[in-house]
């Protein structure tokens, strides 16, 4: 596999279907279950194994539902998703 | 959090690095907004750069009557809720009470570029150094789906049953257009949330904001978010951001319209 | 010892709540209550507070709300017309228990109306006027002086009982000049600790404060309507104020406020150098209105006449107060003319010794 391993985890009974994360997935790696969830919708569930971690679809996810991981390649040192140091006095933000 | 009862599951997933999450600061509750609607994207993303930028403690948000009266259920911060079209005003009482507070309003169309236009226009032309975001979905929601300023000409609302009518309704408003025009206004942007790409770009422009206020140099920021109502469309939420894509954004163009001078 | 010093109704209110503490002013300029706002714009940032001229009324209080959210002493001034616009907001105000002064120096309406001094804002000011069961503490000074004293007493009652208080004066007693003395008042003695509610940011160890007037449940907007309306219970048991004159061995009494009260003290004159035992009640508290006594000395006079410059507003309440017990009379004049003592002296002739229901 070349590509970059990744997985996403979704709170099913929160999400309220609306499919937008399944159209975004460049890996079209998601679909809405057979299922209901608790509040009665088809919910977003990844369906192939084919997540690379893009975040894409968390990042449309209107519920904020979807957590999504990624391998750390070659073991490196563990990145950080984001370094704030104290913005009041000193603005250096980095997201990586 | 419930497992996932469909779907594959990931045997390597310790192996992984969590690389996106819900932020702390976007308390753990179901919004009441609708499947698909662009307002809690951008809810959670205000409230990410707030993480982000470590100012939860002395971030003060204003929502107005529409349909995120109810922001304050969502975003852990203090909040007021304000009356109908006057938020730019009660965000201006509290930034002057509390100059080093990291301020912002959260309106919609109907709001902004309607009953508070007047509010608008002179916060801005104040400069007062708040934050101003802007969800621009054409149409009144919380009522029931009724035109706004923002409707485009011909579009079907529940007071337009034959299309919005340009000589009966006047013509769709360009309010940021208009405000950037004001010298209060130092960075005036257009985006979206219709895909993650743009998701990124709108993150970007509200991070960009905050640290504007932060810096306090220059006047207000104004984020425009032109963005979707599945249900008062009567739209899929794909659709409406098919529709987004297809004609809204030809009438209202994404984009940076004033950015601050370069130093 | 503090000075006497000569200064306008308007400019005297402005320096009071300067001194007691005022960090943020929002007005809009209307005649007869301009001063107020320049003598502010002129002062207060270069003591310590932020003014800003609004574009609107609206907008004014509006930023009213916001500031008092923070927990600061905020206030603003208008002028009639200018107090109706913002009645929705002053409706927000009190259902979110937001602590603010409000000064209305009424003109003659109703419309557009005149500059010339009124009391026709008294149903406005004292039975609501926005929208919703609320009440607003309203102060009513008929002098120079009041009109300072009743600042440092407003903002202090509104930081008390985090609730708006209202001046309501008069065209005249913005623009008279008498002489003034300023308490000794020390803002920080009077500070109240808003932090439990008061949206500031939210540090680590608390939940987020969250002002909001808006609750769908009908069974939580009740609860909210019953805490107000508790809180107003205690207000009229404590807070209300009123002046007597002559009044220990009166057999008829004169109501009046503010302005028409002055005109009311000397026709109580005039009648007392004719042998008629008049006396008069001022009230200084509208709202909490002065029931009790009204109803005490209903036992015992012959009649009451009420003077109001307006078409009998305050008469409704004197007359709910009195509950049929004896007849009560008005006198009112309008569009801003101030009645005279001797039109009222003749009008107490006419009903001193009538025992009639008299209606206007």
């Amino acid at each position: 596999m070349a590509k970059t391993r990744g997985h996403i985890s979704i709170d099913i009974d929160e999400c309220k279907g609306c499919e937008l994360c399944t159209v975004e997935c460049p890996q079209d790696g998601m679909a809405m279950s057979t299922e209901l969830n608790r509040k009665g919708y088809h919910y977003a569930l990844l369906v192939e194994d084919v997540c690379t971690g893009c975040t894409n679809c968390a990042l449309v996810c209107p519920e904020a539902v979807i957590t999504v991981y990624r391998e750390n390649k070659a073991n490196k040192t563990k990145e950080k998703v984001a370094v704030i140091t104290d913005v009041r006095d000193n603005i250096t933000v980095t997201v990586s | 959090m419930s497992a996932a009862s469909e779907g594959i599951q990931c045997a390597y997933i310790e192996d992984l690095d969590e690389v996106w999450a819900r932020p702390s600061t976007l308390i753990e509750t179901t919004m009441h907004y609708c499947p698909g609607c662009g307002h809690s994207v951008v809810h959670r993303l205000i409230m990410e750069v707030i993480r982000e930028l470590n100012i939860q403690e002395i971030a003060i948000g204003v929502a107005p009557v529409g349909c995120a009266v109810f922001a304050y259920h969502y975003m852990d911060i203090d909040m007021q809720e304000a009356a109908h079209g006057r938020a730019t005003a009660v965000a201006t009482g509290i930034k002057r009470m509390l100059p080093d507070r990291m301020v912002f309003t959260y309106q919609g169309d109907g709001d902004l570029a309607a009953i508070g236009t007047a509010e608008t226009i002179h916060t801005i032309n104040r400069g007062e150094n708040i934050v101003m975001v802007f969800i621009n979905n054409g149409i009144y929601g919380m009522t029931g789906g009724q035109m706004a300023p923002t409707t485009l000409e011909g579009s079907i609302t529940s007071t337009t049953p034959s299309g919005r009518d340009l000589a009966m309704h006047g013509h769709p408003l360009k309010i940021t257009e208009m405000i950037a025009m004001l010298p209060g206004a130092y960075y005036v942007t257009r985006q979206a949330v219709n895909t993650a790409k743009a998701v990124r770009k709108t993150k970007r422009a509200l991070m960009n904001a905050f640290k504007y206020q932060m810096e306090g140099k220059g006047g207000t920021s104004f984020i425009e978010v032109v963005s979707n109502c599945p249900s008062g469309w009567k739209m899929t939420p794909i659709e409406s951001n098919q529709w987004l894509e297809n004609h809204i954004f030809k009438n209202f163009e994404l984009g940076d319209i004033k950015t601050p001078p370069k130093e | 010892m503090n000075t006497k010093v000569l200064m306008k109704g308007n400019e005297a209110l402005a320096e009071a709540a300067i001194r007691a503490g005022l960090k943020g002013y929002f007005g809009y300029p209307i005649t007869p209550q301009s001063e107020l706002l320049e003598y502010i714009s002129r002062e207060l940032p270069k003591r310590g507070g932020s003014f800003i001229q609004a574009e609107s009324e609206i907008a004014a209080i509006n930023m009213v709300y916001g500031g008092a959210g923070t927990g600061e002493r905020v206030m603003t001034s208008t002028s009639s017309p200018g107090y109706s616009l913002m009645q929705e907001c002053i409706s927000y105000i009190a259902c979110a228990e937001l602590p603010c002064l409000l000064v209305n120096v009424v003109r003659g309406g109703p419309g557009l109306g005149t500059i010339q001094p009124s009391q026709g804002d008294y149903f406005q000011a004292v039975k609501g006027g926005g929208h919703g069961d609320y009440r607003v503490i309203v102060l009513a000074p008929n002098s120079v002086q009041e009109m300072a004293d009743f600042t440092y007493l407003g903002m202090d009652l509104a930081d008390q009982y985090r609730n708006p208080v209202l001046i309501l004066a008069d065209g005249a007693l913005g623009q008279m000049m008498e002489p003034v003395i300023f308490p000794d008042y020390n803002p920080e003695d009077h500070k109240v600790d808003h932090s439990a509610w008061a949206t500031r940011g939210k540090p680590n160890d608390r939940d987020h404060n969250v002002i909001t007037t808006l609750h769908l449940v009908s069974e939580k907007m009740e609860e909210v309507n019953l805490t107000l309306q508790e809180k107003y219970r205690t207000i009229v048991q404590n807070e209300v104020r009123y002046e007597t004159i002559e009044v220990d061995d009166a057999d008829f009494i004169i109501v009046a406020f503010g302005l028409t009260s002055r005109v009311a003290h000397k026709s109580v004159e005039l009648a007392r150098a004719e042998g008629l035992k008049v006396g008069l009640l001022r009230p200084q508290t509208l709202f909490p209105f002065p029931t009790n006594i009204l109803s005490e000395l209903a036992d015992r006079v012959r009649g009451m006449l009420v003077v109001e410059m307006n078409a009998g507003q305050m008469v409704e309440d004197v007359r709910l107060a009195v509950n049929g017990k004896i007849p009560v009379s008005f006198h009112g004049r309008m569009g801003g003319i101030i009645p005279q003592p001797e039109e009222i002296l003749d009008r107490i002739k006419l009903v001193y010794n009538v025992n009639e229901m008299e209606t206007a």
